[in-house]
């Protein structure tokens, strides 16, 4: 839901002390990238219009009038023009926007959570227990994608709380797999072995010690998550599985957009655009917090 | 070697069988039936074709009986396509999917590798940023979007290739598809090569190589293409299975008559077998192409070689 992943940064100083000083140092090293912080301006810009956007419009996204189809831009009062059914294309490039967004974020907070649990009590337990938890997500791993979302699809009726599952609920595989790798470098840490000789048990250790510290890559993950899900769910929708009309989100936009290309080819150049200057801010702070975070890799 | 290849094979065979059996009861616990969703038929003709598929049994029989089946190659009767069975159904559609799959990635690997070369050896020159801004834009724009807009340019406005169709595989059908299918993965390609390139052109045994006088092109064909590669490697395998299982969006968008699609479609429609048969294949190919790249990656690699 924020925005803005610098607090986050601030909420990371607070939890690891000895770390205060690399936050910093990750923070300057962020805001000396141009690339970086135009796409965070960008990104809040686009946020803010899908927050507020959708109650500012003169016209209503779901209003058909069938007096005003294919209105070209800035005709009528419709600044991006209006679609086959008459509907106001700046307040559906809203809505599906903001449902876009909203989608990326809960999906992601959905792999967030069960992947950071899942791979960090794996990697900490070891042992059996790790070589279970991750075949089961080899296992998950070799199953198509599109084979489980179809069948949630035809089971529960396409619904958007179903959408944010089933999406969430394969792009936590990586995630568990990233946090494993760091959790089983940081067991092996001094501080972690104070903790343990100190009587902390086993939950309060992972909770306190060992999640805190894989902050750093798990949020490069988390911004890199966000365009893949909105990705993943544009592709549901362009295949007519995910977001159902009068709802819009970008996919069911694009892919309307380019069934009427020829006719009226605002309808597709519009949400395209959007689409993609949304997935490159996200890749661009991505690509920016791993310089930032770890510098070695430039 | 083969003590590796016999243990990862060890694993592997669970890991399909349990692939097999949790799609087979996630799919059969989905509602309606093959059989319920054009037009009604009468209950005891209902009974009757239920019988003849074994679908009056009770389930942990039926999947029993099915796991039998592939046990022995036997992948069923399609339940929608009358008289075929799965791997007939299979055979008809896998060729447009293959052939486009080939193509791209073979495409992709040649041009990505290539631009990630170039990229890397310019390290933040003019070069190695317009590489890297069309890697973003790759990964950014994704298959949805160049497809119709390549339609209208080249396929309605200049006329040049066809909109869309398969007419057998024709040259001129074959473009549009595979340069949509090709160019997302041109940019990951060409961003690992070049991650993988600057990291090894650092690394010591490449300033040996300079330091003995060797010309460059010798350092990066010789010497540093080899492990730059390695991370290409272990991306490929999964890529490889995605791109030969077809594309649904691809397919949609064109109009291909290739698996991806049918999936879809069989999935809609409950032919629990067809549907099953594709899985396993998918996650057969996973599975072999993973296994492949790990082979691929100890070869070209003696540090990990097989331990």
């Amino acid at each position: 839901m924020n925005p803005n992943p610098l607090s986050r940064h601030r909420d990371g100083a607070m939890a690891a002390v000895k770390g205060r000083s690399l936050w910093d140092d990750a923070r300057r090293r962020l805001m000396r990238n141009r690339a970086a912080v135009t796409s965070m301006v960008v990104l809040i810009v686009l946020v803010a219009a899908a927050i507020v956007g959708p109650y500012l419009t003169p016209f209503r996204y779901d209003v058909i009038n069938k007096n005003d189809v294919w209105m070209a831009p800035m005709t009528g009062g419709h600044l991006l023009g209006t679609d086959s059914l008459g509907r106001d294309l700046l307040a559906r490039l809203l809505i599906g926007l903001r449902v876009s967004l909203a989608i990326g974020v809960v999906a992601t907070s959905v792999s967030l959570v069960v992947g950071v649990v899942w791979g960090a009590t794996a990697g900490y337990i070891g042992g059996a227990t790790d070589e279970v938890m991750m075949r089961i997500v080899d296992v998950l791993y070799s199953l198509p994608f599109i084979f489980f979302v179809i069948l949630l699809m035809v089971t529960f009726g396409s619904n958007i709380v179903l959408i944010f599952v089933a999406i969430g609920a394969v792009e936590w595989l990586t995630m568990s797999r990233i946090v494993r790798g760091q959790t089983l470098s940081l067991k092996q840490k001094e501080f972690i072995e104070a903790a343990r000789a100190n009587g902390l048990d086993r939950g309060a250790i992972v909770r306190r010690h060992i999640v805190p510290n894989l902050l750093g890559p798990v949020v490069v993950y988390v911004t890199l998550t966000i365009p893949a899900i909105i990705l993943a769910e544009s592709f549901l929708s362009f295949l007519g599985l995910g977001v159902q009309p009068p709802m819009a989100s970008l996919g069911t936009l694009i892919a309307n957009g380019a069934q009427d290309m020829e006719l009226a080819p605002w309808l597709l150049i519009f949400p395209s655009v959007t689409m993609v200057a949304t997935l490159m801010c996200f890749n661009f702070i991505g690509d920016g917090l791993r310089d930032a975070i770890d510098p070695k890799d430039r | 070697m083969f003590r590796f290849l016999l243990r990862r094979l060890m694993v592997a065979i669970p890991t399909l069988f349990v692939v097999i059996t949790v799609a087979f009861f996630m799919m059969r616990a989905a509602p309606g039936n093959p059989f319920d969703l054009d037009r009604k038929l009468p209950p005891e003709i209902e009974a009757n074709v239920k019988k003849k598929f074994h679908m009056d049994e009770p389930l942990v029989q039926q999947y029993g009986r099915y796991l039998a089946g592939v046990a022995h190659g036997d992948f069923g009767p399609s339940l929608k396509y009358r008289d075929k069975s799965v791997l007939d159904v299979l055979k008809e559609n896998y060729r447009v999917s293959l052939t486009l799959g080939l193509i791209s990635i073979t495409l992709a690997s040649l041009v990505g590798v290539s631009l990630g070369i170039l990229a890397a050896l310019r390290q933040n020159g003019a070069l190695d940023y317009s590489v890297m801004a069309i890697a973003i834009l790759g990964v950014c724009i994704s298959t949805f979007v160049t497809a119709p807009l390549l339609q209208l340019v080249f396929g309605s406005k200049l006329g040049w290739l066809p909109i869309a169709g398969w007419d057998n595989g024709a040259l001129k059908n074959l473009v549009l598809p595979v340069i949509v299918l090709s160019l997302p993965q041109i940019a990951i390609i060409s961003r690992l090569t070049r991650a993988g390139m600057i990291e090894v052109l650092h690394s010591n045994y490449v300033r040996t190589a300079r330091a003995k006088g060797l010309p460059e092109h010798r350092i990066v064909s010789r010497h540093a293409l080899r492990a730059a590669l390695l991370p290409l490697v272990s991306y490929l395998g999964p890529a490889c299975a995605g791109l030969l299982t077809g594309s649904l969006v691809v397919e949609k968008i064109f109009g291909l008559p290739g698996l991806g699609k049918f999936f879809v479609l069989s999935a809609l429609q409950r032919d629990y077998t067809v549907v099953m048969g594709m899985v396993i294949i998918y996650a057969a190919l996973i599975l072999a192409l993973n296994l492949a790249a790990d082979l691929l990656y100890a070869a070209l690699d003696p540090r990990v070689r097989v331990s």
